[in-house]
């Protein structure tokens, strides 16, 4: 029969929730790495028992860990994420150059037809690969190399590389973003990058129109159209029908624009969801609702979901990576809160209800369709 | 032999219970005892110090006999009472945070 794995990474531990196709009643797992910092837990499309998880701690650092069982058992493998030749300088807070110095694995990408090879979006802003598993990482210097790094500087999170769009179509064609330097594009297998931020228009930054500098949280694709992408930015929901060469807003009626997670249904490519965010010195949701925004027109007309959502007194916030699809007939959605809910809809968004309630805040949320 | 005591989030990671004993010749130093410690357990890489430049990270903390090393050279000779065993190596995570 088939089911679901949900794989959350918190501020203090991963957990590991399954069910069956009903998605009624919940297993849940964990803590995995207990005390320790989750940012993100991925599995292969290839071999859904493959998963790899960043693990991170402000006193011990970075560790990636494997597993071959689902999550049952795991294993630290390789942690060294060493920047390609002389790092360089980026821009720092007051506009110095900074050298660039590896943090922390933001984002871990598994390879869409190889479980051994996976991709790492890490802070400061580069993008690794590894080919062995994990065991051993190698950066792809031509994004930090292509010209702009200088000019990059950090958001208020730090300066990350949080989204990988590997498409589905074109192994060689990969989309990636930093916060806050934009959306790159390589089509060549990341050997060159180009800034793909034509028509972005950031008012923070001093020219809103800049070739980079713009603050994207969040971009999302439908693996049947990787020519479309949509993006949460820091402010403004963007779409792009052209492999992000150009985009346009499509915020529409939404009651804020700010938000991190968007996502895309799993069998509808023109519906999306959002999470609108109060504002940027706010980060919790408008008037005290938890809703997610849905639209079924690719953006610009949305409709609040607030079926068994917390609609009085509720202020939390969904992060980048925290929001996930799963593929069953009936699509579920899932999303985890700065308050530590996972909540789910097995019905597209139209209802919802908490798996968990009491977690640590929420990283990450991915989730594996199982068969 | 030389005793070590990791701290608890170390001691999960590279599964050990309890001190870890570790035969090195003298002299015994910082960066001996760390040398032998990331040999034998190689997950410890990168937790304690840095990869590259071999720097403690900023929230980790040498102590032994009552006093604070972290500080002290990486290749200093450590306090006899260290090197003869009868005291141990703490590693410690620092007070950091509320």
């Amino acid at each position: 029969m088939s089911g679901v794995r949900v794989l959350v990474g918190t501020r203090k531990g991963a957990f590991i929730l399954t069910s069956d196709g009903k998605r009624a009643k919940w297993d849940v797992s964990g803590p995995h790495f207990a005390g320790w910092e989750i940012y993100h837990v991925k599995g292969s499309p290839v071999d859904p028992n493959r998963l790899y998880a960043s693990q991170s701690s402000g006193w011990f650092g970075q560790l990636i860990q494997r597993s071959n069982d689902g999550g049952k058992t795991w294993e630290p493998v390789g942690n060294k994420f060493i920047y390609d030749g002389i790092p360089g300088t980026h821009q720092w807070y007051d506009g110095t150059p900074h050298p660039w110095e590896f943090k922390r694995v933001w984002h871990l990408e598994p390879s869409l037809s190889d479980p051994d090879t996976v991709y790492a979006g890490v802070e400061d802003a580069a993008l690794f690969r590894s080919t062995d598993g994990g065991t051993s990482w190698e950066e792809l210097s031509g994004l930090r190399g292509h010209g702009t790094g200088p000019q990059w500087s950090p958001g208020a999170g730090g300066m990350c590389l949080h989204t990988i769009l590997i498409d589905p179509s074109n192994p060689d064609r990969i989309f990636i973003a930093i916060s806050a330097a934009g959306a790159f594009r390589t089509d060549d297998g990341g050997r060159s990058w180009r800034p793909i931020n034509q028509g972005l228009r950031s008012q923070y930054i001093p020219d809103p129109t800049a070739e980079v500098g713009h603050c994207v949280h969040r971009i999302a694709m439908h693996p049947s159209r990787p020519n479309t992408l949509f993006m949460q930015k820091h402010w403004d929901v963007m779409r792009s029908d052209d492999a992000g060469d150009s985009w346009h807003e499509v915020s529409g009626n939404l009651p804020t624009d700010f938000g991190f997670p968007i996502d895309v249904h799993a069998h509808e490519p023109e519906t999306i969801y959002v999470v609108p965010i109060k504002s940027d010195s706010e980060h919790y949701v408008a008037d005290g609702k938890l809703r997610v925004y849905r639209s079924r027109s690719g953006g610009n007309e949305w409709e609040a979901l607030t079926r068994g959502l917390p609609q009085q007194d509720c202020y939390v916030n969904v992060l980048r990576d925290a929001m996930a699809v799963d593929s069953l007939d009936s699509c579920g959605i899932y999303f985890g809160t700065s308050g530590g809910q996972v909540y789910a809809s097995a019905d597209s968004g139209d209802s919802w209800a908490p798996i968990v309630r009491d977690l640590p805040a929420v990283l990450s949320v991915e989730v594996q369709t199982l068969a | 032999m030389i005793r070590v005591v990791l701290p608890e989030h170390l001691r999960n990671l590279a599964k050990v219970g309890g001190e870890v004993e570790l035969d090195i010749a003298a002299p015994v130093t910082q960066a001996a005892i760390l040398d032998a410690l990331e040999a034998r357990y190689p997950m410890l890489g990168g937790t304690i110090r840095d990869y590259g430049t071999h720097r403690r990270r900023a929230f980790v903390r040498f102590f032994a006999c009552g006093e604070d090393l972290s500080h002290e050279p990486a290749d200093a000779p450590l306090p006899s009472a260290v090197a003869s065993g009868s005291e141990p190596f703490l590693v410690v995570g620092a007070t950091a945070g509320g």
